[in-house]
């Protein structure tokens, strides 16, 4: 290939581009924090799943320990059954349990795992038996209502 | 005063049509030609060159431009949820998945594409590329694949650009000028932006519009008329005809990629 007066200008050009990819993914993108690294799979069922998303975090201690692989729907139990991906080097005894949280007020859902007492882990493949839906706003708003509309009819009664 | 004649009407449809089928061959032509042209490398750096390296000037103060006014504009609007510190997520979404391709094609069409023209049609006129036939070299190959598989380079690069000196714009009014936390707007911009999803399909959708620009360029530059005029018209009609592909192609290839 022959030399071109341009190759340096050309080159300076195609680093500049890349440098821009570069930044776009390590620096704007999620780039660092995908991991690659081994993961162990263990399924948890829950009544109500809410918002929660595949790709969401799963977080002990606030602490990212794995991510949501997969959301299915148990048609026997009529479950939510969640895949979860959990790092390696991170176990947790067999009677932990997860939640369905809420990043802040108006955040992402994620599940939370809080260890329990057992001495035996967590393996791939097991079922994390104790679980905790997401709370669903509407749900908690008509308990609320209910809740005062009872009050208000006791009340009542009380001063008849 | 019949402007509506029958036999016009048939002409006009069956010019459109030959030129439709002149334009796919000649678009098959130069993907097919991705081959040759890769083992001329010279051609292809010169004209990187003159498309890619002379856009960059344009590119990046254009990106900067539209990075600060993200900035501001944002900022107005997410204030008044309480959140400003999604500026940069807001920022970053909207340039990695629009603004950078699309933005980067228009002013690329203005900037490089009017020039492909205009050289090709000129050469066209100054019977340059008749006379290149006559020595049986094939001007397709030698004149137009270098500049389509050089602008189809150039062209993701510099929404790449864009994108990251918008992203920088975008900083630079919200932090230091507005005074939005700055671990806030880059953890939200990390933890809202997808590589794969987000900047890997900006990056296709920039390719797309690479492949779109460039092609329309040099079919209008290959097929005006060879006269002062015919390459006037012909400048013209590539920006045109670029611009609308770009905005039709965006709409399908956003509507193809981001449906889930």
């Amino acid at each position: 290939m022959q030399a071109s007066k341009h190759d340096l200008w050309v080159g300076l050009f195609v680093m500049v581009g890349a440098a821009a990819v570069l930044f776009l993914a390590l620096k704007a993108g999620n780039l660092l924090s995908l991991n690659f690294e081994d993961s162990y799979e263990v399924t948890a069922r829950f009544d109500n799943i809410g918002g929660l998303k595949k790709g969401a975090a799963v977080k002990s201690a606030g602490v990212v320990v794995g991510r949501v692989a997969a959301i299915g729907f148990d048609a026997t139990t009529y479950q939510a059954s969640v895949q979860l991906d959990v790092e390696k080097r991170f176990t947790f005894p067999k009677d932990s349990s997860a939640k369905i949280l809420t990043a802040g007020l108006l955040g992402e859902q994620y599940i939370g795992i809080e260890p329990g007492a057992e001495e035996k882990l967590l393996a791939a493949g097991d079922r994390i038996t104790s679980t905790q839906s997401a709370v669903v706003l509407e749900n908690l708003i008509s308990q609320f209502l209910f809740n005062q509309a009872s009050q208000a009819g006791s009340d009542e009664g009380a001063k008849k | 005063m019949s402007w509506w004649n029958p036999t016009d009407v048939g002409r006009a449809t069956r010019a459109l049509l030959v030129d439709l089928g002149r334009g796919a061959r000649l678009f098959v032509r130069l993907l097919a030609s991705l081959g040759t042209t890769l083992q001329r490398g010279r051609l292809i750096v010169d004209q990187v060159h003159f498309l890619g390296n002379h856009s960059l000037a344009i590119i990046t103060v254009s990106g900067l431009f539209v990075g600060f006014v993200l900035g501001l504009q944002g900022y107005y609007t997410l204030q008044r949820y309480g959140s400003a510190e999604a500026l940069g997520l807001l920022v970053a979404l909207s340039l990695v998945r629009e603004l950078g391709p699309v933005v980067t094609a228009l002013l690329f069409a203005g900037r490089a594409g009017t020039s492909l023209t205009a050289e090709i049609g000129l050469m066209k006129a100054g019977e340059q590329l008749a006379a290149m036939e006559m020595m049986a070299v094939d001007p397709v190959q030698r004149v137009l694949a270098p500049r389509f598989w050089g602008g189809v380079i150039a062209m993701p690069l510099l929404a790449a650009v864009f994108s990251a000196v918008g992203i920088v714009g975008g900083y630079l009014v919200g932090v230091p000028l507005i005074g939005i936390d700055a671990g806030g707007f880059w953890s939200q911009m990390q933890g809202g932006v997808d590589v794969f999803k987000d900047v890997g399909n900006g990056i296709v959708k920039s390719f797309v519009f690479g492949l779109t620009v460039s092609f329309v360029a040099l079919l209008q530059g290959y097929t005006c008329q060879p006269t002062p005029e015919g390459v006037s018209r012909a400048t013209t009609r590539t920006v045109v005809i670029a611009s609308l592909a770009v905005l039709a192609l965006d709409f399908v290839l956003t509507a193809m990629m981001f449906s889930v």
